[in-house]
């Protein structure tokens, strides 16, 4: 019953700090040069890896100890404490709180690709390049690479997992009504009638009306750009452009005639909706095959996967939704030894290789995506199909031109009370673009950025 | 000389007293000023600028408090917190003090299991309290709704647009009123036994001294329970952020301006304004409690 006092203390902790940062940022920005910092020679290197050294890394992969046994071995004089700082949101607050005060901050720390503009606006993250991360780019899936690079060629982290989008679907409810696993969004539309007037309590899946996600994901396959930024202190916001309005009338036609559900995700009554069958298939991401066996035990067998319907008959084109990285703040006082795991972590055979078969990680380097031992793994749950080979084809359709808004809490926050409220409502989604639209520019504005 | 030794030796001792005085509050006072006053102070001096993305830190003087008055979103949230207090409070300190006059009146058996019992639920963390009640309001495999369901007719959306606040005042009412009658029945115990005697002489009876004879000698408790109930009510905090997971459609990051100030200072980087829109939050509680102060004291003297 008491926040507000235990808040006010929380801002006296940001306040102080904020007071001391004000006078280390007056520099101004620093961004926009386009010259990395002199490499770091490789004695440099060499010495960095053989003096006693103790990083901190936060990350929210389960066990992950496993992986760091494996650089530690490596480089014995190194060693790193992984603190579990919360998952997505709550790490990302107690960060920004640790790097407003000047102490606390880790060394390395896991962010999501979409979240990466966001803390390099704040000038926190440390550009690899000097550490020869550059090097590692041949490595990864294209749109991976593009993802964790900045505006001046800048490697702001390592790719660690991602998540291209697929279906999957509950095989027996389609045969049981004959229908066919939809390869385009029209075909998607009409199995989503024939299903719900042949059974009132299934749909054909469930647009979760809080997950901003998905709708990123699939205005990412749709082809649209909905943030861009030429420079440090632009934003360009185009959510409520044809493509998007696309979007919102193809999906909210759906809620509207009641085809579709739109319950939150990740709440039991999802969960228990998964188990029970209410919804015929998910439009997911890469890691929701193994997610989903595990949340939805009792439908073992049942599930197959495809790739997401197509806007146009003939087309492959997927987007993203999730997955992290690995990246290196930039206060860090080894950042040699913080940028050689966060490249090790990512890229070394066996740690990548433990990240795919013990935490179940999609990975996004090439080598793993063309490895028969994981491309061939033949699930149960989905019928003995190979799940991993085909969302490893599907990697490779995401395209490279997807960027994210330097603040992804508004904007995602402001998604969920226009767009999302809306699909949930049955309400005007297309009406709630320009909602969405309005409360970001004036958002952005606020915030100093030029907008257009 | 003799006047004037004593009223020195009086002075003396006076200041004696007043410095022990003040031995005695320092160490309260130390940590009040170091966790309240100086931080209070703190978000006063910062809600008095603005920290941009790009720009920085600048002086803003009184724009956030400039900001914040044509708000909507803080109006809204304001309005509705006040909207519960009218629906909720009511209920619940009638409950809890029909609850405690029970109780005092040992017209129950087994009282001290029911005191038990009415106090367990503010034993529960809110928190859990509010997962609880989620589940129970679950639109589809909660048990009303499978109840509902049973029986026939369309579950009530307990977790709608239009029912989402009455749940909420349930979950607070369920939660709180074991507290409030556990002030209340202590307030009921300390009333002197010759007050009931006067009133049994006077032939009232079991109602009539509960009426006129009870209620009004724990008139000042009731006064502190309300008070308790304008600040959990505008405080509103906990309880609407957890169910915002459950129905992230109904109940928006300003669903309460406690949750907005949350939602400005952590999502939208704007702790200046947050601070701003806290100490409003603040004067407009100081406000409504003073007002029910008021009230309650002219109606005592008159």
């Amino acid at each position: 019953m008491q926040p507000q006092r235990r808040a006010v203390i929380r801002w006296l902790a940001l306040g102080v700090a904020a007071t001391l940062g004000l006078a280390a940022c007056g520099g101004g920005d620093d961004e926009g040069s386009g010259q990395a910092a002199a490499s770091v020679s490789q004695a440099d290197i060499d010495k960095a890896m053989q003096t006693p050294t103790e990083l901190t890394f936060w990350t929210w992969v389960p066990q992950i100890e496993k992986e760091v046994a494996l650089f530690e071995k490596k480089y014995p004089a190194i060693k790193v404490k992984v603190v579990n700082a919360g998952q997505g949101e709550p790490q990302y607050t107690k960060l920004r709180t640790a790097l407003k005060a000047g102490s606390g901050a880790p060394d390395v720390v896991q962010i999501e690709y979409q979240y990466v503009p966001t803390f390099t606006i704040t000038d926190s993250l440390l550009d690899l390049r000097p550490y020869g991360a550059e090097a590692l780019e041949s490595q990864f899936v294209d749109w991976t690479w593009q993802q964790v690079t900045g505006r001046n060629g800048e490697v702001w982290a390592v790719p660690q997992d991602t998540g291209p989008m697929g279906m999957l679907y509950r095989q027996d409810i389609f045969d049981k009504y004959g229908i066919a696993p939809p390869k385009t969004w029209d075909e998607f539309a009409a199995a989503a009638r024939k299903l719900h007037t042949a059974d009132p309590d299934v749909y054909i899946t469930n647009l979760a009306s809080n997950q901003n996600g998905v709708w990123m994901g699939l205005l990412w396959q749709a082809g649209a750009r909905p943030f861009t930024s030429t420079a440090p202190d632009h934003v360009g916001v185009s959510v409520n452009d044809e493509t998007s309005k696309k979007l919102a009338t193809y999906w909210s036609g759906l809620a509207k005639e009641g085809v579709i559900s739109t319950d939150p995700d990740f709440t039991d009554q999802w969960y228990q909706a998964l188990n029970k069958g209410k919804y015929a298939t998910w439009l997911t991401a890469a890691w929701g095959p193994v997610f989903l066996s595990t949340s939805a035990k009792d439908t073992s067998g049942k599930w197959r996967a495809a790739p997401l319907p197509q806007w146009t008959a003939g087309d492959n084109k997927s987007g993203n939704w999730g997955g992290s990285t690995s990246a290196v703040i930039k206060t860090t006082k080894n950042p040699i030894a913080a940028a050689k795991f966060a490249e090790f972590l990512n890229t070394d055979p066996e740690s990548t290789k433990l990240f795919a078969t013990e935490q179940f990680l999609f990975p996004p380097t090439k080598a793993l995506l063309s490895d028969p031992t994981f491309t061939g793994q033949k699930p149960a749950f989905y019928g003995g199909q190979t799940v991993n080979e085909l969302f490893a084809g599907i990697s490779d359709t995401v395209s490279t031109d997807f960027t994210w808004p330097p603040f992804l809490d508004q904007a995602v926050n402001d998604w969920d009370e226009t767009v999302g409220k809306s699909l949930a409502d049955k309400g005007d989604t297309s009406a709630a673009l320009d909602q969405w639209q309005s409360r970001i520019t004036t958002y952005a504005k606020n915030q100093g950025f030029t907008v257009g | 000389m003799t006047t004037n030794t004593t009223a020195r030796r009086a002075r003396r001792a006076g200041a004696r007293q007043a410095a022990s005085g003040y031995m005695f509050v320092a160490p309260f006072m130390m940590v009040f000023v170091a966790m309240l006053v100086l931080p209070l102070l703190y978000a006063a001096y910062l809600s008095l600028f603005k920290e941009q993305l790009v720009g920085g830190t600048t002086f803003a003087g009184l724009d956030n408090y400039r900001r914040a008055l044509t708000d909507d979103q803080l109006v809204e949230g304001v309005v509705r917190v006040a909207t519960f207090f009218v629906l909720q409070v009511p209920v619940m300190l009638g409950l809890a003090l029909f609850f405690a006059l029970a109780l005092d009146s040992g017209v129950l058996r087994l009282s001290r299991l029911f005191r038990l019992g009415f106090f367990v639920p503010y034993a529960v963390p809110s928190v859990v309290a509010t997962l609880m009640w989620g589940y129970l309001y679950g639109p589809d495999f909660g048990p009303f709704a499978q109840l509902a369901d049973k029986l026939g007719f369309g579950a009530p959306k307990f977790l709608g647009d239009g029912l989402m606040l009455g749940s909420l005042a349930n979950v607070v009412t369920w939660e709180f009123t074991g507290y409030n009658m556990i002030i209340l029945y202590a307030a009921l115990r300390a009333i002197p036994a010759e007050l009931y005697e006067a009133a049994a002489v006077d032939g009232a009876g079991a109602w009539r001294t509960a009426w006129s004879v009870k209620i009004p000698a724990i008139r000042s408790a009731l006064m502190l329970t309300l008070i308790f109930s304008v600040i959990g009510s505008f405080q509103l905090f906990n309880e609407p952020n957890l169910l915002q997971r459950l129905a992230p459609n109904v109940i928006d990051s300003s669903y309460t301006p406690n949750l907005y100030a949350y939602s400005l200072a952590f999502t939208s980087q704007e702790l200046n304004y947050a601070a701003a829109v806290s100490f409003l939050l603040g004067l407009v509680i100081v406000v409504v409690s003073y007002a029910f102060l008021l009230v309650g004291n002219r109606r005592r003297t008159s």
